[in-house]
């Protein structure tokens, strides 16, 4: 455990130049199965890192151990002193059996915090995420798309510095991811925040990512997105198909839909 | 009338009702995460455990309140600690443990023929043979399991609804999760003299899951679980009177008849 413990041998801790979070030589086995070996990574303030890799790559796992949910078997990860996470899960499974509205979740983010329950960041945030119609809805009737805004929406609320998203646009539809992609970069500008976000869309995220890691049980490449896309391991790993789906995102839309449904703007509109 | 009010200032009726009320009021909070967490198996695997309890504390002549105490907080332990085994499911080692504790408790019982036993009063409940202190051990165990339930509120929902999220955001999961475990021990421990061993879980789920239908949010179905469990309990009390039938399998009659007609007027919708 005591690798996890967010220890940093600067004695000025918290400037600007230490990394967030930074991993050395992590190594995972479950029983006889090898996960991860020999992976090294770090993330500074500001910067978007993109994980992406095959179905079983260790992905998942990396997150977790990096989140301190995990013991990794070799390699130590090293938190900036007083790091909090914002953690955004694949999915959220809510028992039908179990009555929670959005604003009741989103409150339980807010507990043991120095002042009281304050609802107008919840509100806030909402908003910020555009769902403030959502508030009182039920967590168990929520589309894909509302679903993962409102698990964004409990990882901001801590006000984190480092906001870890495993697959966030996880039964999202194709319109939405962009836009739900484009929300994070966003989100990520104006809070300042670092993010290390797992996806499968490197179409999607190329624009806004500063470092992509292709991971399959160790680092394969990374890099900028646009030399890791190029380069001979990461078309080993994907086929070389995958580059002309690049082409896909310079596709041309007459006009755009907000999450409600709406159309917002007129006329064309490229997507990056 | 005055037989009924008479009735109503007897002492065992008032230790009976003062018993009763008590577990209801936190059986709501309790039931709920009970039925959230799918944990009825598991309470129903403690109860039975209980009964072990009480067969070990008649032999050893220790306290038999005591006795099933320790007797539930070891099951839960073992429990706990067999669960993390990936080769028997939780299913399989609670259907095991369930059955081979109340097989053995009442094989112990019938071994120590130096006391007699009645053993419908355990499996059952005899909330009219409550003593003074075991309205005493209720009392304290209700409140203990309740002020600690209020203390935690907020941690024990957020492990319910996300550990992962809740553990990232500051909360020692496995703590409250054993902690949670430990208060549904007690509970049943002490209300086994109140409906007995093999209706214990019903009291904790049957309010929670007719309180769920009520609700839009966790504290909502809590309380709600709450009232409803403490209907149950007086209309159970004095129904048994005047029908003259066992006061504990009234109680959860009546409690499963506020489910089924909270059910029908929702449609039938569970």
């Amino acid at each position: 455990m005591a690798s996890h413990e967010g220890t940093t041998t600067d004695s000025h801790g918290g400037n600007a130049q230490q990394p967030l979070l930074s991993a050395v030589g992590i190594g995972k086995h479950f029983g006889d199965r090898l996960v991860l070996e020999g992976v090294s990574f770090a993330i500074h303030s500001g910067q978007i890192v993109t994980l992406i890799g095959p179905n079983g790559a260790g992905k998942t796992t990396l997150v977790r151990i990096a989140l301190g949910l995990l013991e990794a078997d070799t390699g130590t990860i090293t938190r900036r002193e007083g790091l909090r996470l914002g953690y955004m899960p694949q999915s959220l499974h809510v028992e039908p059996t179990l009555p929670l509205t959005v604003y009741r979740f989103l409150q339980l983010a807010l507990r043991g915090a120095p002042k009281p329950l304050d609802s107008t960041e919840i509100v806030a945030t909402l908003s910020l995420l555009q769902i403030p119609h959502l508030e009182q809805a039920q967590l168990t009737g929520l589309s894909g798309g509302e679903l993962q805004r409102v698990l964004l929406a409990r990882a901001l609320l801590r006000k984190p510095h480092l906001l870890v998203l495993d697959e966030p646009a996880q039964g999202v539809d194709i319109a939405g991811q962009a836009e739900l992609y484009s929300l994070i970069d966003t989100i990520a500008e104006t809070q300042g925040c670092g993010v290390l976000m797992i996806s499968h869309d490197l179409h999607l995220v190329m624009s806004s990512t500063d470092e992509v890691i292709c991971l399959n049980h160790h680092v394969c490449c990374h890099g900028k997105p646009e030399a890791v896309s190029t380069d001979p391991a990461y078309l080993s790993l994907f086929g070389a198909g995958v580059t002309d789906s690049l082409a896909v995102y310079t596709h041309h839309h007459t006009h755009e839909h907000d999450i409600q449904g709406n159309i917002v703007g007129e006329g064309e509109c490229n997507h990056p | 009338m005055s037989d009924f009010l008479g009735l109503l200032t007897t002492d065992f009726i008032v230790y009976a009702l003062a018993a009763g009320l008590s577990l209801a009021l936190v059986a709501g909070p309790l039931g709920s995460f009970i039925v959230w967490r799918r944990m009825s198996y598991f309470g129903d695997t403690l109860a039975h455990s209980a009964l072990l309890g009480i067969a070990i504390g008649l032999l050893t002549s220790a306290n038999p309140q005591l006795s099933i105490i320790v007797s539930c907080l070891f099951f839960a332990f073992i429990l706990t600690v067999l669960d993390r085994s990936p080769k028997v499911s939780t299913d399989t080692l609670l259907g095991i443990l369930a059955h081979s504790s109340l097989a053995l408790g009442i094989v112990v019982l019938a071994l120590a023929d130096s006391v007699r036993v009645n053993l419908e009063a355990y499996l059952f409940g005899a909330l009219l043979t409550i003593s003074e202190s075991d309205l005493v051990w209720i009392i304290v165990v209700a409140l203990g399991v309740g002020g600690v339930l209020l203390r935690f509120w907020n941690e024990f929902v957020a492990i319910t609804v996300h550990p992962d999220i809740a553990e990232i955001e500051g909360t020692r999961v496995d703590r409250f999760n054993i902690l949670l475990v430990l208060l549904i021990a007690l509970t049943i421990a002490v209300s086994m003299k109140i409906v007995g061993v093999l209706l214990i879980t019903s009291l904790l789920v049957i309010p929670a899951a007719a309180a769920r239908l009520l609700s839009a949010t966790p504290e909502q179905m809590a309380v709600r679980a709450s009232l409803i469990g403490c209907v149950a309990v007086v209309i159970g009390l004095f129904g048994a009177f005047v029908v003259d039938v066992p006061v504990g399998p009234s109680i959860v009659v009546c409690a499963t008849a506020i489910f089924l007609v909270l059910t029908l007027a929702r449609g039938g919708k569970v």
